[in-house]
Order: C-alpha cells, then structure tokens, then sequence
C-alpha cells in the first residue's frame, strides 16, 4: 500500500479550477518528483496535501487514513511535514528557535535516538554558527538549509519539498540538491515539487509531470529524464 | 507648582500608569499575536469588574480571590469574544477593519449585556448597572495609607497595582521568551502558514491568546474599579483610547513598550495637572504621543516585524 495516495484531486482558487484531477502515489522509501511549468499547479498540490488549501473533490489518504479535510497541524502531527516554497522560515525568531519549533513538530511522533537540534547542528555546521542570529539574516541557502533541518526535527514520514532550489545561486542549488540525495540515501520518503526539472527527474524514483492543473505524463525519473521530447515539450526545452 | 507635592504626584502617575501598562498589555498582545485591534478590550476591562463585584458584594468573597476568579472570567470572555467576532472572519480572511468593526459591535452588546444584569440586594428591582454608580461594600479592599516620609502616602491598593502590574509584564515577557506557548504566539504572529506548517494549532493558540490578554485586561479592570470604589457600563472608555495611546507609543506589539507607554501616558496626565492645566490632562496623553511619533514613527520599542502568509 502506498504511503501517500492522491485520488482524483481537484482545488480551485474561487471559480478558477487549479488543480483538475489529479491522481499520484507515493510508496515508503521512495522519492516522487512532480514537474512542471510555473502556474501548472504543483504548489497548490502541496499546500492541499498539508491541509492549507481545501480539495474541492477527490481523496487524500496518508497511511491508510483520508486526510482530505484534517486541518493542517493534524497532519504535521500524522508525519506530513513540508518545506514550504520560499522556505516560510521565522525570521524574526532566532536560528535555534526556528529549530525548537521543528523538534516540537516532532510531538508523539518523537523517538529514542531521532535527531536533536545538536544533531542537526552537526549536519549543517553553519546553523551552528548561526544558532543566536534571527533567521532572516541568514542567506538564501542558508535560510534553506535551516527549513530542511528544522522539517527533518519534526521527524517526518513524508517529507514534502516544495522548490527547494528556488531563488538560489546555482552553486547552492547544487548544494541543495546534494542534500535531497542524501536524504534519499537515508532511505526517506520525500515528495519534491521542482521547476528546476530535469535535476528533479534525475534524483526521482517516479515522477509526474503536471500540465495546467493535470498530469501530462508520468514514469521513472530515469525515463523521463531521457525524453527529449518529454524535455521539450513540458519542461521548457531542457 | 508645589515642590512639595512632587513624589505624591509621581506615585499619582505611576499608579495611574499601572492601569493603563496593565490595560495595554492585553490590547499589545493581542494586536501582537492577531494583528487586529480589539476594541472590545475595554468591555472586557469593564465586564471583569462587573465580575468582581458580584463576588465580592454578592458572595462576601475576599478581594484577592474575587480578583482571580473574575479574571478566569475575564480570559473565558476573551475566548466567547474571539469565537464570535473574530473567528468567521479569520476563516474567510476579511480585511482588518471588519475585525475592527466587529470587535466595536462586540462592545456594545457586551455594555448592553451588563445593564440588563440584575443588581443585589435592596435595590434588586432596578436592572440598571450602567445608569447607577456601583461601589464596593466598605471595607472590601485594605484601608488606611501607606506613610513614606511625610511627603508621600498612598493606599495599599495603589501599590498593589503598581506590583502586580510589573509582575504581570515580567510574567508575560518570560512567558513568551522562554514557554513553548510564547514560541508559538511568536511564530503565528509572524506567519500562520509557517507556523501551521510546524504542526502549531493556530486556532488553539488564538484562543490562548485571547484568554491571557482578556485575562490581563479584566485585572486592570477589577483593580481600576477598586481603586476608585466605581463602577459603571462604560467604565472602559476612559481606559481604552489612554490605553491605546500606551501601545501606540511603545511600539505596536511590545509587550515593554505597551508598559513603558502606559507609565509615561499616567505621569504625563498627572504632571499636567499638578502643574495647573486639569483641562489638559486628556489632551496631554495625546501631545506627548504626537511629539513621540513624529520623533519615532514606530514607538519606542517598535520595529515590529511585518508579517507574512
């Protein structure tokens, strides 16, 4: 059974239909990439999944539970946790704090031996440094960096990534995408939302490319990848 | 002006600074948390005293424990407030000034509420608390004075205020500094969408909100009505546009701010009428905030933060 299984799921903005049933699913230990152009709907998928927007039909279910109209801190509390776009950190509130708020996430969710904010720190030396800084005067990938580690306190069972890379340099967007790979490694299961496409497809297990509020096309992220037809046709010439 | 007078003047000040620290606080907190500016605060103020007086002059409870009691009053009508006023509008995102307007519509039926409340005792016939000046039974409060040297002397219940006030402000700064509760306060005051992606019940911490702030507002309205043995329906007006200056020139939000506001506000007042101008003590609240805002636009303690999602 899928972790994560998306049925038929339409979201609208008022009378404009975003997102037109759109179904996708995401097993244990895998990572699933959604691509496609800006406006296609991709944010408005994350932001329904983790109970922001409201679905006006179709079905979320999260380990077997319909999750469709939890309120949003219910399915932190389930183990969705997402790394918003534009990274929705606390900038008025200090790197450490940013980080307490993530372990807090965690809730009953917490295990004997999961990561602490010393951990954390340890993984990414620079929050270390930073720790007594109000967030907002960290740089872009740093601001990044302390989104990631402050959603991987909250000891996710689905991580949602939303453009990660966004608004980075590119050396950073490597940097970034180094660490999804990681996290990969690790065995998470991760949902990543990209425009920054054809470094998505590489990294994904699977992968949906999503045109104007429906999914175009899907398959491995290898097959996808190596579409150059696909790469035309969808992900702006890649 | 008599030189004389002066420290019974400052302690005149202060006291009457404590009342509005005590009253702003809540105000700031809220607008802190939920960015409105809750208009009601003063029914609140005024409705926690009505609270009091029933425990004290109907059930003979002594002041302390009536002054706990109806400020649990206070904070629970603070949540009823919120939950009528301001929730609907939350969940369909209407603009600031609706809230506004809500919250003023609230006031008013809170007022209204009050004077159809039965009185005690002989004159029960008469349901009117807002026409009638309301007062204390004797001997509710300590009496007597407090001597310090023979140029200051003020009554127990001054003093109180001025503790409990500064207890309160350091009780609500550590609270937000170092309490989960305080960390969510903060991380929602600056984006509930962040917060809610960090799993924080956002309406949980509304509520909370408004408990604390109401909470606060009702004790400085069980004191202000101990001090001056009155109580009426519109007791809060008086407070609420002083108490409003107070935040406004600490820096909207600030919980020292809202403190250090309302102690300058209460010495200005009382200053300008010690130095003879009593018809100017209202205007002068709003000169000394005037001359602070066109030195510093955001307050003394102001920057506050802009929110975001």
């Amino acid at each position: 059974m899928a972790l994560l299984e998306v049925n038929d799921l339409a979201v609208s903005y008022g009378q404009i239909e975003a997102v037109k049933g759109v179904s996708f699913s995401v097993d244990e230990g895998q990572v699933v990439a959604i691509v496609g152009a800006n406006g296609a709907g991709k944010t408005t998928i994350m932001n329904t999944i983790s109970g922001l927007l409201r679905a006006r039909r179709g079905q979320i279910s999260f380990a077997g539970q319909d999750i469709t109209h939890w309120p949003t801190h219910r399915i932190v509390a389930a183990g969705i946790v997402q790394v918003a776009e534009g990274r929705a950190i606390l900038a008025n509130m200090s790197v450490a704090e940013n980080l307490a708020l993530g372990l807090a996430a965690a809730g009953s969710r917490r295990h004997e031996g999961g990561p602490t904010i010393a951990t954390m720190m340890e993984r990414f030396p620079i929050l270390g440094q930073r720790s007594g800084l109000p967030a907002g005067q960290l740089s872009g990938g740093e601001q990044q960096m302390l989104a990631i580690a402050r959603a991987l306190l909250a000891q996710p069972r689905l991580l949602l990534m939303d453009e990660p890379s966004m608004g980075l340099a590119p050396l950073l967007v490597k940097q970034v995408f180094a660490i999804i790979a990681a996290l990969k490694a690790e065995g998470r299961t991760i949902l990543l939302v990209e425009q920054n496409a054809l470094k998505a497809l590489k990294l994904a297990d699977y992968a949906y490319v999503l045109e104007r509020g429906r999914v175009a096309l899907s398959g491995t992220g290898a097959e996808l990848a190596g579409n150059q037809d696909v790469a035309r046709a969808y992900l702006g010439g890649l | 002006m008599n030189w004389q007078t002066l420290p019974q003047q400052l302690a005149n000040g202060i006291f009457q600074g404590s009342i509005y620290a005590l009253f702003a606080l809540g105000y700031t907190l809220i607008f802190g948390v939920l960015d409105i500016l809750n208009l009601a605060h003063a029914a609140i103020f005024m409705m926690t005293a009505v609270a009091a007086w029933y425990l004290i002059a109907g059930l003979g409870l002594n002041f302390v424990v009536a002054l706990i009691i109806a400020s649990i009053v206070g904070g629970l009508l603070g949540v009823l407030l919120d939950r009528v006023a301001f929730w609907r509008l939350r969940q369909q995102h209407a603009p600031h000034l609706s809230a506004l307007i809500s919250s003023i519509a609230m006031a008013t039926i809170f007022e209204g509420m009050v004077v159809l409340l039965p009185t005690l005792g002989a004159d029960a016939d008469s349901r009117i608390i807002g026409a009638d000046l309301h007062h204390f039974p004797a001997g509710s409060i300590p009496s007597g004075n407090l001597n310090f040297g023979t140029m200051l002397s003020l009554p127990p219940i001054k003093l109180l205020v001025l503790v409990v006030a500064l207890l309160l402000m350091f009780g609500l700064q550590y609270m937000l500094r170092r309490t989960r509760l305080g960390r969510e306060m903060r991380a929602v005051a600056e984006s509930p969408k962040a917060s809610a992606l960090l799993g924080i019940n956002i309406e949980a911490v509304f509520a909370k909100t408004f408990f604390i702030a109401s909470a606060l507002g009702g004790v400085a309205g069980v004191l202000y009505a101990l001090t001056y043995n009155t109580l009426t329906s519109d007791m809060g007006n008086a407070v609420e546009l002083k108490g409003l200056a107070a935040i406004i020139l600490g820096g909207m939000g600030s919980i020292v701010g809202s403190v250090v506001g309302g102690f300058i506000i209460g010495l200005a007042e009382v200053l300008s009428i010690a130095l003879g101008g009593s018809n100017w003590s209202d205007a002068v609240a709003f000169i000394v905030l005037f001359l602070m805002l066109l030195v510093r636009p955001n307050g003394l303690f102001g920057a506050r933060a802009t929110r975001t999602g």
